[in-house]
């Protein structure tokens, strides 16, 4: 599946609920059945300080693939980061690096990343295409 | 029992004064109890705002033209109308300044140069940072020495612990008169008291306080108190700093600009008096104006009332939230004002909040702008409700049934 491919599939998802909070039970299920990152890897230099809620992020590069995982004290973000995972893990640096996540808009959640919300997503994807320009460079 | 006082007091009809709280978000209508980050403006200070940019805008103190004259007049007004309100024994005591910050800074800078190396502060543990990092940066230019008031775990401060801290080397006690993240009321009568006796001077931080209680700068005997305008229902972008006349001659002024000046030229200039020589250039003039409409509306209401019935309301509040499972309200100070905070176990204060919108319920969740408060309990965050005059005891079920629901999802 292409990365826009994976985008579309996730709007489709979402196209389901009309209700507010029906979108938000979906995003926090998915929060709940991620145990994204090992205790071990949650170590400040992973770590990305929000104001509200923690992020930590461990990138990797296998076989010419950006691996991504991450996680979240707050259930919502985990929610969200399990989204942006599914949509950028194992893509090439290139593809990662010029990516448009539109679909974060598309299904409604564009807040959780604006720079004014301060709960780490923005600058997780920041982080995201940073290591991916890197690996794109070497 | 909430009922009762809310037939005396109207609060319907209160309501209907208040254009932002009959509006509808997500398809559900607005319950707005984020009163502590910012209180929503009543139409007369709302029409004030218009009319002044429509027919009444001049530049102020400058001009000898009928509108420049109008606009001076009501500023200056404005300002008496503010005195009259806390009781201040001078007009030109009362600075107009860009809120509780600016108010704040402007002290710390201006009566800051007074103070020598080795001169101690002290401050709280209570502190919004914006009652703290003014103090730090002081003591880092003056080599000053900052002390912190400790709190115990119901969020009151030690008062024996502050005795302790007062010495002949204390020059400044800068303290919040209420915590905007516990609600706690604090002793300041007697905070005022030992410090002069100490030979020091007391500023109150009194974002909190003007818009929930009756404030008497004569009966305080504080030497400064500031507020922000936009949460005592006016604008943004203007607040207060009272002074005592006799400081303020003593400090030099903090920017420099037009209307600060007596005479300039480039050998030597002199300085205005009081208040202007604290007010350096345009100041935000629709914002003092219409600062002054706010407590105009205030000044009709029964003072009284509204402390009691807000803290009807908190009351309720707590004890409804209460009946939740894990959930621990942060700040049981025995005086308080209409500020609930709360955590859930196990569940994150990001989260709640964010569902809570959701629902249409606006409260603020995080540090509040006091991370040391969170360490002190060693928590991320809480969510805080914070009631006005305005809110009803519908809203506090509405807020009650949506925090219900909300933890139910993530649990
Ligand atoms: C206790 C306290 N002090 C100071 C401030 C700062 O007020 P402003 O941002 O309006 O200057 C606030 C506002 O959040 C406050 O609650």
């Amino acid at each position: 599946m292409t990365l826009e491919e994976k985008q579309q599939d996730i709007i489709d998802e979402f196209a389901i609920y009309d209700d507010w909070m029906d979108k938000y039970e979906y995003i926090i299920e998915l929060g709940k059945d991620l145990p994204m990152i090992d205790e071990a890897k949650k170590t400040d230099d992973r770590l990305i300080e929000g104001c509200q809620s923690r992020v930590w992020l461990a990138t990797d590069v296998q076989d010419g693939k950006m691996r991504f995982t991450a996680d979240s004290d707050a259930i919502i973000t985990k929610g969200i980061i399990g989204l942006l995972i599914r949509v950028l893990d194992g893509e090439t640096p290139k593809s990662v690096a010029t990516s448009d996540l539109h679909f974060i808009g598309d299904i409604g959640l564009q807040e959780h990343l604006s720079p004014t919300r301060a709960n780490g997503l923005l600058s997780m994807v920041k982080k995201m295409k940073l290591s991916a320009l890197k690996a794109a460079a070497e | 029992m909430a009922e009762d006082i809310a037939y005396q007091f109207d609060v319907e009809s209160i309501r209907k004064q208040f254009p932002t709280l009959s509006q509808e978000v997500y398809g559900k209508q607005l319950v707005y109890l984020d009163n502590g980050a910012t209180a929503q403006k009543p139409k007369t200070v709302i029409d004030a705002i218009e009319r002044y940019y429509e027919v009444e805008n001049a530049n102020i103190h400058r001009g000898v033209h009928f509108l420049s004259q109008q606009a001076t007049d009501k500023y200056e007004e404005a300002r008496r109308v503010i005195q009259r309100y806390i009781n201040a024994p001078l007009e030109e005591e009362v600075l107009f300044t860009t809120g509780t910050t600016g108010g704040i800074n402007l002290v710390a800078y201006s009566y800051g140069e007074l103070l020598s190396e080795g001169d101690e502060i002290i401050i709280s543990a209570m502190e919004h940072h914006s009652n703290i990092v003014p103090w730090q940066m002081l003591c880092e230019r003056k080599g000053c020495i900052l002390n912190v008031i400790p709190m115990n775990e119901s969020g009151e401060l030690i008062m024996d612990e502050y005795r302790k801290l007062l010495s002949s080397k204390t020059k400044l006690v800068a303290v919040t008169h209420i915590s905007n993240t516990l609600g706690t009321i604090n002793p300041v009568k007697e905070i005022i008291r030992l410090a002069h006796d100490s030979g020091a001077v007391v500023l109150l931080d009194g974002a909190q306080s003007i818009q929930h209680m009756p404030v008497d700068m004569q009966a305080l005997d504080c030497d400064f108190y500031t507020f922000s305008g936009h949460k005592v229902f006016g604008p943004t972008g203007v607040g207060v700093l009272y002074g005592k006349k006799e400081l303020l001659d003593r400090m030099p002024p903090y920017q420099g600009g037009g209307d600060m000046i007596e005479k300039v030229t480039f050998e030597k200039t002199t300085y205005n008096g009081l208040p202007h020589k604290f007010e350096a250039g345009t100041p935000h003039i629709a914002g003092g104006i219409c600062l002054g409409e706010a407590f105009r509306f205030l000044e009709t209401m029964d003072l009284e009332g509204i402390q009691h019935y807000e803290k009807e309301l908190a009351s309720y509040a707590e004890s409804e939230l209460l009946q939740i499972e894990g959930l621990r309200i942060i700040g049981t100070a025995a005086k308080k004002t209409s500020v609930v905070s709360f955590v859930i176990d196990g569940l994150h204060p990001f989260d709640i909040g964010t569902l809570l919108d959701k629902q249409g319920i606006a409260v603020r969740t995080g540090h509040h702008c006091t991370q040391p408060i969170m360490d002190f309990y060693g928590i991320p965050g809480t969510v805080r409700a914070s009631f006005a005059f305005y809110n009803t005891k519908e809203e506090v079920d509405a807020l009650v049934r949506a925090v219900k629901r909300s933890a139910e999802m993530l649990r």
